[in-house]
C-alpha cells in the first residue's frame, strides 16, 4: 500500500492529480478526504482541498483477485464454502472448507487441479510476472503427498524384490515430483518419467 | 451453470463485454454454448485446449452435484 497526500482547490482536482501522477484509475485506490476545502470570498478564507489516497499495489491487487476469484466460482458453482487464502514465499494459498469438500476436490483432485489452473490464470492475466496460485480444500493436497509418499517407497521395495522396473499411473508433474523426491535418496533405485502429458507416468527402476 | 461459465470466461479474456453464453436443458442435460471475441478465442481453448478442459472439468463438477450432465462447446 502507498500512501499519499494531496491538495488542490477542490477534492477532484486533487483527485486527478493523483490519478494523473501515478498512473492509476479509481478501483486501485481509495480516498479519505480530509478537507473538503473552502471557496472563500475574494481571497478571503480560501482553504485548499486535501486528500489522502491508498494506492494498492499489484501484489494486493492480485490477493483480492485470487480471494474474489476462488469465493465466486465456487459460489456458482452452488457451494457452500468458506475461503481463505494466505502468502507463503511468494505463492499464494488459497484453502476452501466446505461440506461439499468431495465435488471441490474431484477424482483424484481433478477439479481442485482445473480450479487451481483457473485461477492461476485469472490472477495473473494483466500482470507483468506470473505469481503461483496454489488450492488446496480441507487439507487435501498434504494428505495426497503423504499418500503419495507412502506408495513410492511401497513400490521402490517391489521393484527391488522383483528386480523389475514398474510404472506408476499417470500423474501430473506436481505429483510426479513428489515421487521423484522421495526416492531420490534410495540408493538402489532410480526414477524417471515417461509418456506424454496427460498420460505420463513415473518409472521406478533399478540403479545400475 | 451459465453464470458459472460466465464468471470464469470473463476472468480469462480482454473483452469480458463480448462473452455470452448460452443455456438449453434438454432432460438431465445441459448445452452450454461460449462465445467469446475472436481474437480471445486462445484464452479460453489454451494449448492443446488445456483451458478448455479446466472449464469442461469443472462445470461437470458442478452439473454433478445436481445430477444433471453438462456439455461446453466454444464458438467464436
Amino acid at each position: 500500500m502507498i500512501r499519499v497526500e494531496q491538495t488542490a482547490k477542490t477534492v477532484d482536482e486533487a483527485l486527478e492529480l493523483v490519478l494523473s501522477k501515478y498512473k492509476v484509475s479509481k478501483e486501485d485506490i481509495t480516498i479519505t478526504v480530509v478537507d473538503e476545502g473552502k471557496k472563500g470570498f475574494l481571497g478571503l478564507g480560501t482553504k485548499e482541498a486535501k486528500i489522502i489516497v491508498e494506492i494498492k499495489e499489484e501484489s494486493e491487487k492480485r490477493k483480492e483477485k485470487a480471494l474474489e476469484f476462488v469465493k465466486e466460482v465456487v459460489s456458482k458453482m452452488g457451494i457452500d464454502a468458506e475461503v481463505t487464502l494466505k502468502e507463503e514465499s511468494e505463492n499464494l494459498l488459497v484453502n476452501i472448507e466446505s461440506p461439499d469438500i468431495g465435488i471441490i476436490i474431484g477424482r483424484r483432485g481433478e477439479t481442485l487441479d482445473s480450479l487451481q489452473y483457473l485461477t492461476g490464470l485469472a490472477v495473473n492475466k494483466d500482470s507483468s510476472e506470473w505469481t503461483r496460485v496454489i488450492l488446496d480444500a480441507s487439507g487435501y493436497r498434504k494428505r495426497r503427498e503423504e499418500s503419495l509418499i507412502e506408495l513410492a517407497k511401497k513400490k521402490a521395495e517391489r521393484v527391488k524384490y522383483t528386480r523389475r522396473k514398474l510404472s506408476l499411473e499417470p500423474m501430473n508433474p506436481q505429483e510426479r515430483r513428489i515421487i521423484h523426491t522421495a526416492l531420490q535418496e534410495d540408493p538402489m533405485v532410480t526414477t524417471f518419467s515417461e509418456g506424454d502429458e496427460p498420460y505420463r507416468r513415473v518409472v521406478i527402476a533399478l540403479k545400475k | 451453470m451459465k453464470e458459472l461459465i460466465e464468471v470464469l470466461a470473463k476472468s480469462l479474456v480482454d473483452n469480458p463485454d463480448q462473452v455470452f453464453v448460452t443455456e438449453k436443458i434438454d432432460g438431465e442435460v445441459i448445452f452450454l454454448e461460449l462465445k467469446v471475441a475472436d481474437s480471445d478465442m486462445g484464452k479460453v481453448i489454451g494449448k492443446r485446449g488445456r483451458i478448455a478442459k479446466a472449464l469442461r472439468t469443472v462445470l461437470k463438477a458442478a452439473a454433478n452435484k445436481d445430477r444433471k450432465k453438462a456439455m461446453l462447446e466454444i464458438v467464436g
